[in-house]
């Protein structure tokens, strides 16, 4: 019998509480639980983390990186979305 | 080093794509920006990558072998514990590597079929036998320590997911070698016999150590285009130097002697070692060194045997999957 290529998960693990989770690598398992225990031996064989996210890597859609210009670029020019763009007397002290 | 069989010439097909495209990944690269799996990139470079980070899995893979030959043997419970973490970090970053290879566009399974059909290449250290418990000791001073000096500049390397692999696994590796050394203090330390063996050790390990850095400048193939590419930062010679200078003052207070009775020291400080046996290196490479034979068949059979647990597990998760589907429709 030919086994379809085990499938692949993006991992995901809180460091310590008040953190976001975040990536940390991939791995490949059969089904969540698996991919859960197989995270934990994968990723965190030093107290790296506190929780893990396992999440099909098909379930994630990506932007095209061919298109980060018109993605992106619209923000770049508008500088006014940031403070230091408006002026405050020093006097006023620090807002 | 982990990635040493890459010495065909890369075939230049750049040619047929464009040409345009190539000059800005160039500029990318020279900007030192990364380059991330989904960007756009000339076919060679996605080539020598996933050749270079798989012969690099394949080695992590490998490599569990000759240290697991002694974990049933360590001498105490303490350096059971530590040999067999060090194991299963070998496994971490094979995986991790081959994730950072899949990221490229070839599977896991076929770069492991690959590997077992022999058509891909792991370091040719590991085609080297333990035969006591003090080889145990200097591949974690010397191989892991060689390892490092390699990997390191790999931290910085243009491909993301590879340079990311790395940091994590120089990280790990750094406990590694510590506990080679501390073994090698330890029977140094020891009786006349305990300090005989490490001697011995460092006698058959060096030379191949040395090799694991790759052919000489002169002769390698593939280190323009991977220099330019910045995946290489530093050449055979170079890094084969300075894991020279480290070692040789550690030798020295392991008060070992390095199996090269010539070695002289230059004006810049430099430790000068003798011509290395480089017949040696293609042999092990071709296939023919001292346990190609025994690794390629281990390899095999742990594959072989562990077919019904993917077949489990994957008849398990489709049956699971099926049940949801039903549930989902009643």
């Amino acid at each position: 019998m030919a086994t379809p290529n085990t499938p692949l998960w993006e991992v995901f693990i809180r460091s310590r509480n008040g953190l976001a989770h975040k990536h940390v690598g991939s791995l490949h398992a059969s089904d969540t639980t698996m991919a859960l225990q197989a995270a934990r031996d994968i990723y965190t064989r030093r107290g790296e983390g506190l929780s893990i996210w396992v999440v099909p890597s098909t379930a994630i859609t990506a932007s095209d990186p061919a298109e980060k210009g018109m993605m992106f670029e619209p923000a770049e020019s508008k500088i006014y979305r940031h403070p230091t763009f408006y002026e405050v007397p020093e006097e006023v002290g620090h807002m | 080093m982990y990635t040493q069989a890459l010495n065909t010439a890369e075939t230049d097909d750049r040619g047929l794509e464009d040409a345009v495209k190539a000059a800005q990944f160039q500029a990318r690269i020279d900007a030192e920006e990364r380059i991330e799996p989904n960007d756009w990139m000339p076919a060679a470079y996605r080539k020598t990558l996933t050749r270079q980070i798989s012969q690099h899995a394949h080695s992590e893979i490998v490599g569990m072998l000759p240290e697991g030959n002694w974990i049933t043997r360590a001498p105490s419970l303490r350096r059971k514990a530590a040999l067999l973490a060090k194991v299963q970090d070998e496994c971490g970053h094979g995986l991790y590597l081959y994730a950072a290879a899949e990221t490229l566009g070839t599977s896991r399974e076929e770069l492991v079929d690959a590997m077992l059909a022999g058509k891909a290449k792991y370091s040719s250290i590991f085609n080297y036998p333990t035969l006591t418990w003090a080889d145990i000791g200097t591949i974690g001073w010397l191989v892991d320590g060689a390892a490092i000096m390699n990997q390191i500049p790999l931290c910085r390397c243009s491909y993301g997911p590879y340079a990311r692999a790395m940091i994590r696994v120089c990280k790990e590796e750094s406990f590694h070698q510590r506990q080679g050394y501390e073994i090698m203090l330890t029977l140094c330390r020891g009786s006349d016999e305990q300090k005989a063996m490490a001697q011995d050790a460092l006698n058959r390990w060096w030379w191949p150590v040395l090799m694991m850095f790759g052919p000489p400048d002169a002769t390698s193939q593939h280190s323009d285009t991977s220099t330019k590419w910045k995946i290489k930062r530093f050449s055979n010679d170079e890094l084969r130097q300075k894991f020279v200078d480290a070692t040789v003052p550690q030798a020295q207070y392991l008060g070992l002697e390095i199996p090269d009775r010539g070695m002289t020291q230059d004006a810049e400080g430099h430790w000068c070692y003798s011509e290395i046996d480089w017949t040696e290196f293609k042999q092990v490479l071709a296939g023919n060194g001292p346990c190609n034979r025994d690794r390629m068949a281990a390899r095999r059979k742990s594959h072989d045997e562990g077919a019904w647990v993917r077949e489990a597990a994957a008849a398990y998760a489709a049956k699971r999957a099926q049940r949801q589907t039903a549930q989902a429709a009643e």
